[in-house]
């Protein structure tokens, strides 16, 4: 048995990125081994037989029944104790970093963040993430155990059938465990969230105040889309940060974004870099946004986003 | 009560984060210095608490002698006290750091008292090892959640809000307590003049860190693929909003 995979989830709903996690993990050794925090995590043995544990280490206690990271941090490290892994891998995410901070302190371990390649030999050469993913970092690990995220996006995750064993694995969890567990939850109401949106009309600091975000406003509606910004803009607090685009916001992937007034500093611009297709509308030819966009358009928008709101208004007849 | 707050001195690039020849640092040598934007927004909240709650605020960092600005920073918008752990090169090791940080608190407290908050970001800006807070957090055998974005003090506990994928969770936590934060939380203030004038007579601590080397050691920064795009220009000024009404049909868009 050499290495493990902690599955990430929320209330039995599986992440995605655990999947990747599993994709990563096959890449280190042919034999994988998962483990699943909580009896809402009951039901994945199948898919994760499928996309490639062959055993899946199932944990249960009162105390995983909703996230916590201290109880979840703790189970870990006493599955590291009693499985006796070579490496543990979890998903990249606030989550799955956070537990793995909590176990690797509890195992006194290094813990590697946001892994993006492994060559595995006695000690580990690592490629991770910097800077949110505007540089990269070549590092050692030398570790009895290895303990690393996988940087979400590195590896694709794909069915690689395994025989997906199930064996129940207890751990004892202090009850004082229990002061940091959820006490209150409230759902995000449905609908479409800057992450998600199909077309961000980005602003920055060029938009100038927050009334002056309306013909954004206005054209993102028309677009289906929702309005995003820069940290100029939330810095002079013309939007909320839930608005943000960047490194310590929102990461989007819109089918567009259309970034006004925005010089696409490294900050931001990892943040928008999954859209598929960016239109920059600026004053400088020579900004940033406008020299890595798909397209631009040369000019102030203050005039530039109410003439295509006219426009698709003259088309529709709306 | 009396709150601390942890920062770290990073460099402010720009279009493009450039590496020196040997390849092992940020090129900083056109570049300003700035504290990580979530530590930012911790130094905010510290000064917040102090402010509704009264007591004490102080903020600690390691890093090389320049860090200096980073705490005086700190101080011009209201922190009361700075501690510096002096190192030689830019940062250490995740491990390293963490037990410098931890051994530097159990000086302080056992000198002054227990803080009853401790402040984190959630990651820091330039390394994003998210383990810092932590690996101090369960040295010191406080409870901490990481990514905070709302923290209300009720007595000897507070409650700290935090963001997911599916909604906002709350946490309760018993004092002495540490959180990771996030941007967001909070909208940092300026400082004023008088502030900046201030924070030049604050006397900064110094503590020697103490820390053994982790297991995870940078060898060197590697730049990622830049991503090249032919840019298609749609035109100039308003009359390109033909151009581009084609294109969202033409994208599919606007259907
Ligand atoms: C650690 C760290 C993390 C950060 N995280 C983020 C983050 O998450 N998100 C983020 O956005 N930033 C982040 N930043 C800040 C980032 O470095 C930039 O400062 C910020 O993105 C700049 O915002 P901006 O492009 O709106 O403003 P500016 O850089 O001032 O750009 C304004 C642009 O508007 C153009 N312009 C001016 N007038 C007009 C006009 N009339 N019409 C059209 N264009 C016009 C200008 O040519 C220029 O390109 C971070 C910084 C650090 C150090
Ligand atoms: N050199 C340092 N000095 C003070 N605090 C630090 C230092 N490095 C990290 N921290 C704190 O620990 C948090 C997490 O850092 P990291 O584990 O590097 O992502 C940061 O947001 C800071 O609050």
């Amino acid at each position: 048995m050499t290495v493990l995979v902690v599955i990430e989830h929320d209330r039995g709903a599986l992440g995605p990125a655990s999947l990747e996690a599993l994709a990563a993990a096959r890449t280190i050794d042919p034999v994988v081994h998962a483990l699943t925090l909580g009896s809402a995590a009951d039901g994945f043995a199948t898919d994760l037989a499928a996309h490639g544990a062959t055993v899946v280490h199932q944990v249960h206690h009162d105390l995983l029944a909703d996230f916590g990271p201290e109880a979840w941090g703790e189970a870990v490290a006493q599955a590291v104790r009693a499985l006796q892994p070579d490496s543990v891998l979890a998903c990249g995410t606030d989550r799955g970093n956070e537990v793995m901070a909590q176990a690797a302190a509890r195992l006194d371990l290094p813990f590697v963040a946001n892994v993006v390649s492994v060559s595995a030999a006695d000690v580990w050469d690592i490629t991770r993430v910097r800077w949110g993913g505007s540089l990269l970092e070549a590092c050692t690990l030398s570790a009895a155990t290895k303990l690393l995220t996988v940087s979400h996006h590195a590896f694709e995750a794909g069915e690689s059938p395994a025989a997906g064993a199930t064996s129940s694995l207890s751990v004892e969890l202090d009850p004082s465990l229990a002061r940091t567990v959820v006490v209150q939850r409230v759902e995000r109401a449905a609908g479409v969230t800057l992450a998600t949106a199909p077309v961000v009309v980005g602003g920055g600091r060029a938009v100038g105040s927050a009334e002056a975000f309306a013909p954004l406003e206005e054209l993102a509606a028309l677009l289906g889309g929702v309005v995003g910004c820069s940290r100029a803009v939330t810095n002079n607090g013309w939007r909320n940060h839930t608005d943000q685009v960047g490194q310590t916001g929102t990461r989007i992937a819109p089918d567009l974004y259309m970034a006004c007034g925005i010089s696409g500093a490294i900050q931001h611009w990892v943040g928008a870099m999954a859209s598929k297709k960016i239109l920059a509308i600026n004053t400088d030819p020579e900004a940033n946004m406008v020299t890595k966009a798909d397209y631009a358009v040369i000019g102030d928008l203050h005039k530039v986003v109410p003439a295509i709101t006219a426009e698709i208004r003259r088309r529709r007849g709306v | 009560m009396k709150v601390l707050v942890c920062v770290k001195r990073v460099p402010a690039p720009g279009a493009r984060i450039n590496i020196t020849a040997d390849g092992l640092a940020v090129d900083t040598a056109y570049l300003a210095f700035t504290t990580s934007p979530h530590e930012e927004c911790a130094v905010e909240e510290a000064v917040q608490l102090i402010e509704r709650h009264g007591g004490e605020s102080t903020v600690l960092t390691l890093g090389p002698a320049e860090a200096d600005e980073q705490l005086r920073y700190a101080a011009s918008i209201g922190v009361n006290k700075a501690v510096l752990l002096p190192i030689d090169s830019a940062e250490w090791d995740p491990q390293r750091t963490a037990a410098a940080i931890t051994s530097a608190i159990q000086g302080i407290e056992a000198a002054d008292g227990p803080f009853d908050v401790i402040l984190f970001g959630n990651e820091s800006a330039d390394a994003g090892n998210f383990q810092v807070g932590v690996r101090v957090a369960y040295a010191l055998a406080r409870p901490i959640v990481n990514g905070i974005k709302g923290i209300e003090i009720d007595g000897d506990s507070l409650k700290a809000r935090r963001e997911s994928d599916a909604g906002v969770e709350v946490y309760a936590l018993r004092m002495p307590a540490v959180l990771g934060v996030k941007e967001g939380i909070n909208l940092p203030r300026y400082p004023t003049l008088k502030g900046r004038l201030g924070s030049k007579k604050i006397e900064v601590g110094q503590v020697v860190p103490q820390g053994v080397l982790g297991g995870q050691q940078m060898v060197s920064l590697v730049q990622s693929a830049e991503q090249v795009s032919q840019t298609i220009m749609l035109g100039n000024g308003p009359e390109a909003a033909p151009a581009v009404v084609d294109l969202l049909e033409e994208l599919g868009i606007l259907k």
